[in-house]
């Protein structure tokens, strides 16, 4: 299994934000994770990443135990993040924030990166030199993505793509992040649009105030009254 | 005429190295949104090492190895011990309160640049500590362009303070670590999401402002031949002013606000009187902050939606 969340309980401070939750991603699946407000999903993510550690419970990348593990080393192992409003570096441009998704790449490598994400987003190649504040959103929505996909992950995390963008814009994105699923990607994504996530995902997970209180594939989920419940009724 | 043009130059050379003080000020602002009051002192220390580097070789009048040789030896120690102690200060004093309040942070920084004159007091005594520059590097061995003279101590202040400014302006906007530092400075949790060692570029970041304060301590020395205790202080609050008035957080605006304080402070003593130079200068900051209060080359956050 690529990724694999086992009974993860994560606290920030006194309070708890996860309780034991276990999920799993396997390579080159599309899994989303929904719930409404502060049900825990970004917080899901950010272990993942590595960037909150979890109080118990283990995070395991290639069925290895990697729980403690710094951020660099499991962005080394494939894992790459389009936080949540896209976190730009405004005052940067695009080449330079294209540039700070391979930190940990090899010089030699970085050309063939910038190449294949300007063939995926020609637009970011026309914008190189430009500051990635002045870029409309659509267009900040392609720097995020080419940022994360610099480092060549196996396993996209997606915090939110559709928050802050127009109905429009949301199709759009929805249908890059489905191009870059076919390529071989496999990506976890977070997202409160639940039927928009459901239309191009493999399987779901629905969390609830930090408990994971649904699974199944997507097709299930979306003719699911629990999931309407879980959303809606608590 | 020819006494404005001598004042300008003199402007220009004190504008320096204000300027170099305020770039670290303002750098270490950028990547913590802290006011570092601290920074002064590590001026002060650097003053102190090029004097007791001058004591090591011999003394001013009795030096027995050559001048640009001494000179080097101490800018570059100079550079080295204050960066390093920029970096403790950063490890010990600040990182522990990275999430804290951002009162606290504050308050530690003037606890620590009370702490740097004190046990500078208690190390190197309370006398003043005099360089006698022109025991080596004779006033009369600069250049004369018409009435306006410029000696080799000024001369070599204003071309390594060009220097350095062009290469720091490079290593931020060219560099891997410099597009970090910036990485950094815009977004801490987003960089670290990249896989960014923030606590490096931190550190890196302090190295460099301090070593930069270093460097302009034996620039001061050099040029005012005095060094004691408490001359962080002033300094630190000038660097300050500078920082503001340039636009804080920004590396053009930390030398021009560097170069413009200078050089008002070479008119205000030429033209009306030394007394007032002070009020005079934090008058400015007083009145940027009211027309402008992003600074001079400062820039309101871009909304990031």
């Amino acid at each position: 299994m690529l990724l694999s969340l086992d009974k993860v309980t994560t606290y920030y401070g006194q309070m708890r934000i996860l309780e034991g939750i276990s999920l799993q991603v396997g390579e080159g699946e599309l899994v989303c994770l929904l719930g409404g407000n502060a049900s825990g999903k970004s917080t899901t993510l950010k272990t993942v990443l590595g960037v909150v550690t979890p109080r118990s419970g283990r995070v395991l990348l290639d069925d290895k135990d990697v729980t403690g593990w710094p951020v660099p080393q499991r962005i080394a192992r494939g894992i790459a993040i389009v936080p949540e409003n896209r976190r730009l570096f405004g005052q940067m441009t695009v080449r330079e924030n294209l540039e700070m998704g391979a930190v940990l790449r090899h010089r030699e490598k970085l050309d063939d990166d910038f190449d294949r994400v300007h063939a995926l987003f020609p637009r970011l190649l026309e914008r190189r030199n430009q500051l990635a504040g002045t870029l409309s959103g659509g267009e900040q929505q392609m720097v995020a993505m080419g940022r994360a996909l610099m480092s060549r992950p196996r396993l996209l995390l997606m915090d939110e793509p559709s928050m802050g963008l127009s109905p429009a814009l949301v199709q759009q994105n929805f249908q890059i992040i489905s191009e870059v699923h076919q390529s071989g990607v496999a990506v976890l994504v977070v997202e409160q649009n639940a039927a928009m996530a459901l239309s191009i995902a493999d399987r779901g997970y629905v969390l609830s105030t930090g408990e994971i209180v649904l699974t199944g594939s997507a097709a299930e989920l979306l003719r699911s009254e629990d999931l309407k419940r879980a959303y809606l009724g608590r | 005429m020819s006494f404005f043009l001598q004042e300008l130059v003199n402007g220009v050379t004190t504008g320096a190295l204000y300027a170099l003080i305020a770039l670290g000020f303002s750098m270490v602002y950028g990547v913590l949104k802290l006011l570092n009051f601290a920074h002064g002192d590590l001026y002060m220390v650097g003053g102190y090492i090029g004097f007791f580097i001058i004591r090591w070789f011999g003394g001013a009048a009795k030096l027995f190895i050559p001048v640009p040789l001494l000179v080097t030896i101490m800018f570059v120690a100079a550079a080295v011990v204050v960066g390093g102690l920029g970096v403790a200060m950063e490890r010990f004093a600040y990182r522990p309160l990275r999430n804290a309040p951002r009162i606290a942070p504050l308050i530690t920084a003037i606890g620590i640049s009370f702490f740097l004159e004190n046990a500078a007091l208690l190390l190197f005594g309370a006398q003043y500590r005099v360089y006698n520059t022109p025991d080596f590097i004779s006033y009369s061995s600069g250049i004369q362009i018409g009435s306006v003279s410029i000696d080799s101590v000024q001369i070599m202040v204003l071309v390594m303070g060009l220097f350095i400014m062009i290469g720091l302006q490079q290593l931020i906007n060219r560099t891997k670590l410099g597009k970090q530092m910036r990485a950094v400075a815009a977004d801490r949790e987003a960089a670290e999401m990249f896989g960014i060692n923030v606590n490096f570029t931190i550190a890196a970041v302090f190295f460099l402002g301090s070593a930069l304060a270093g460097v302009a301590g034996v620039m001061a020395g050099l040029l005012f031949n005095t060094v004691y205790n408490t001359i962080g202080f002033l300094a630190g609050l000038k660097a300050f002013t500078a920082a503001v008035v340039g636009g804080i957080g920004s590396i053009p605006g930390a030398m021009l606000g560097g170069l413009m304080i200078g050089i008002a402070e070479s008119f205000i003593t030429g033209y009306i009187s030394s007394i007032y130079v002070d009020l005079i200068v934090f008058g400015i900051l007083i009145v940027v902050m009211l027309v402008r209060p992003t600074g001079l080359l400062g820039r309101a956050q871009l909304q990031k939606v």
